[in-house]
C-alpha cells in the first residue's frame, strides 16, 4: 500500500537527517515557514486527526503533492489556494523540514 | 491553582538577574542568562506563543498570565446556538502547557503595565519582564450603546462574542422563544473580530428555527453596506437553506436599545425583538491600554511585522486581533503572528538576526448548517518597502459551494489548531 511505503521511506529519511544534522543549528527559516501549515496540520505536521499528517512525509511526494495543488491536478477545497503562494524553493524548504521530522 | 507569592518573588529575582547581565550583552539579554518573557493571555495568539516560545528558544523562561481558568473556543461556539455542540466541547485545560512545556501559568488579572520599570502588576503581585507579550483580544466599546455596558443588560441582551456564559444564555433565550418568534442580531462596522462570524451565527439560528420553531424570524441589521466576508456563500446558504426565515438589512448600524423592550433603533429600522444580540463595536482588549501601546484610531495597536513589537514600547510585543493590519481578526490569524513573534523573540535573546521574509496563513472555516461548512483563506507575505503584510493574490478566495467535506475540515481544522496551542 502506497502510505505504508511513504511511512518506511519517512523513517530512514528522518534517520538519515538525524544523523548529520545534529550539530547543525536548525533552520529558522524552515521551522518559521512550516509553523504555519501547523494551524492544520498539528505542531511540527503532527496532525492529530482530519488532515494529512506531515511530520516524516516523504519529501519527493511533498513535492508532487504541492506542485499537483498549484498546478490543479489534484483537485483541493483549500490546499490549491495555499500552494499558490509558495514557489519551487520554498516548497523544497518546507518538504526538507516536515521530511526530518520523526514519526513517534 | 496555587501561584505563590514567593514564586513571583524568585521569578522577579530571575529576571532582574537577566538585567543585571544584559549590560555586556546583546540586545538586551546574553545566550547564558535565562531570559523571562511574560504572555498576557492564554487564547490563539498567547498561548500558540508561549509554547512555541518554549518550543524554539531553549532556557527562555516563559509566563502566562490568563484570567479565565479554561481556554474558550470561539471557532465552532455558534454550533452551540444551533444545538448540535456544547459549551464543554469547546473548553481545554492549560495543563499540558505547564507540565509538558514548563510554562509558568498564572490566573490573574491584569491591573497594570510599566514598561519602563519592565513590570505587570496583576491581581496576584507583581511579575517582571524582559520582554511582554500581549494578546489581549478584543473589549467591547459602549460609547455608542452606554446602556448596554453593565452586566443585567448584557443578560437581558447578550454578545455572545466571547464564548463563555452569554453563548449558553443567548442558546437559552432561543429555547425559550416562542414559535413565530423574533431573532435579531446586530452587527458593527469592519473592523471586528471573526469577519465571517455573524454570517455563521444567523445560519446556526436559522438552522434550530428552521427545525424547531419554523415560523420564527432572523433579522440581522448589519452595519456594514454589504456582508463583509464569503458573501456569495452566505446569501445561498439563506436562500436554499432557510428560504423566508433569514432577513437580511445592510447600512443598519445600532443607534439605541432599549433594555427591558429588547428593541433596536437604527437609522432606517426600529424593531423589536424577542431575543436581541447586539454585537458592539471592538477595540484592542484593555491590557493595550495599560501598556500605553493602543496608538492607531484609539482602539488598536500599531506593531513590526518583523517582531511584533509595539511602535510605542519596542521591547512590548502585541499579537493576534488588537493589532492594526489588514489582516482577518481570527484564532488563526493569532496562532499565525504568535509563531513569528516568538520566532523573533528567541533571535533577539539570542542575538540573531529576526527572520526577514514572514509568510502566513489565514484559514476560516464557517458552518451554514450541522454539517455543512464553507472557507475563506488567503496567504499574507511581509513586504520590505511597505513594511507590512500583504496579501497574495493568487492565494485569495472562498469555497465553491458548501458541503459536508468541508464541515469535516473545519473540525480537522479546529482540533490541529486547538492541539498547536495547547498540546
Amino acid at each position: 500500500m502506497r502510505i505504508s511505503s511513504f511511512g518506511l521511506g519517512a523513517a530512514l529519511c528522518a534517520l538519515a537527517l538525524a544523523a548529520t544534522s545534529a550539530q547543525a543549528a536548525p533552520d529558522a527559516g524552515a521551522r518559521q515557514i512550516a509553523a504555519t501549515c501547523s494551524a492544520c496540520h498539528g505542531t511540527n505536521g503532527f496532525s492529530v486527526g482530519g488532515t494529512p499528517m506531515l511530520a516524516g512525509l516523504n519529501r519527493a511526494h511533498f513535492i508532487k503533492q504541492m506542485k499537483d495543488f498549484k498546478s490543479g491536478a489534484r483537485p483541493a477545497t483549500v490546499m490549491h489556494r495555499h500552494a499558490a503562494a509558495y514557489d519551487d524553493a520554498e516548497i523544497e524548504k518546507l518538504a526538507d523540514y516536515f521530511a526530518s521530522q520523526k514519526r513517534r | 491553582m496555587a501561584f505563590k507569592r514567593r514564586d513571583f518573588l524568585k521569578l522577579a529575582a530571575a529576571g532582574a538577574g537577566a538585567a543585571a547581565l544584559s549590560a555586556c550583552g546583546a540586545g538586551g539579554m546574553t545566550r547564558a542568562g535565562k531570559a523571562h518573557v511574560v504572555v498576557v493571555g492564554g487564547g490563539f495568539g498567547g498561548a500558540t506563543t508561549a509554547k512555541y516560545l518554549r518550543m524554539w528558544g531553549s532556557g527562555i523562561e516563559v509566563t502566562l498570565i490568563e484570567r479565565n481558568p479554561n481556554f474558550i473556543s470561539c471557532p465552532t461556539s455558534n454550533l452551540i446556538l444551533g444545538g448540535t455542540r456544547t459549551l464543554a466541547e469547546n473548553t481545554f485545560g492549560y495543563d499540558t502547557l505547564r507540565d509538558k512545556y514548563g510554562i509558568k501559568i498564572l490566573h490573574a488579572e491584569v491591573l497594570a503595565v510599566d514598561a519602563a520599570k519592565q513590570t505587570v502588576t496583576t491581581t496576584s503581585g507583581v511579575v517582571h519582564y524582559d520582554r511582554l507579550v500581549l494578546s489581549p483580544g478584543i473589549d467591547f466599546m459602549y460609547d455608542s450603546l452606554p446602556n448596554l455596558r453593565d452586566a443585567a443588560a448584557q443578560a437581558q441582551i447578550p454578545h455572545a462574542w466571547k464564548a463563555g456564559e452569554q453563548t449558553v444564555n443567548l442558546r437559552k433565550q432561543l429555547e425559550a422563544m416562542r414559535d413565530g418568534g423574533v431573532y435579531v442580531l446586530s452587527i458593527p462596522k469592519a473592523p471586528y473580530r471573526c469577519p465571517p462570524g455573524p454570517y455563521e451565527r444567523a445560519c446556526q439560528v436559522a438552522f434550530y428555527l428552521k427545525n424547531h420553531k419554523p415560523k420564527s424570524k432572523v433579522i440581522v441589521l448589519d452595519a456594514n453596506p454589504e456582508i463583509t466576508s464569503k458573501k456569495g456563500l452566505f446569501t445561498k446558504a439563506w436562500a436554499d437553506l432557510y428560504p423566508g426565515i433569514v432577513d437580511y438589512r445592510p447600512n443598519n448600524e445600532a443607534q439605541s436599545v432599549d433594555v427591558a423592550t429588547r428593541t433596536i433603533v437604527t437609522e432606517f429600522d426600529k424593531v423589536k425583538a424577542d431575543v436581541l444580540n447586539v454585537v458592539p463595536p471592538q477595540k484592542a482588549g484593555a491590557v493595550a491600554d495599560h501598556a500605553g501601546i493602543v496608538n492607531i484610531d484609539g482602539r488598536w495597536c500599531g506593531v513590526d511585522f518583523l517582531t511584533y513589537e509595539s511602535t510605542v514600547h519596542r521591547n512590548i510585543h502585541v499579537i493576534g486581533d488588537s493589532i492594526a493590519a489588514a489582516l482577518p481578526k481570527s484564532g488563526h490569524m493569532a496562532n499565525q503572528t504568535g509563531k513569528i513573534c516568538a520566532g523573533a523573540i528567541v533571535s533577539l535573546v539570542n542575538g540573531d538576526p529576526v527572520y526577514k521574509t514572514p509568510k502566513f496563513a489565514n484559514t476560516c472555516y464557517s458552518f451554514v448548517s450541522d454539517k455543512e461548512a464553507v472557507n475563506v483563506a488567503g496567504v499574507y507575505r511581509y513586504d520590505a518597502e511597505k513594511k507590512t503584510m500583504l496579501g497574495i493574490k493568487e492565494s485569495a478566495g472562498v469555497s465553491n459551494t458548501a458541503s459536508e467535506i468541508e464541515g469535516a475540515y473545519a473540525f480537522a481544522w479546529a482540533n490541529n489548531i486547538w492541539s498547536d496551542m495547547l498540546k
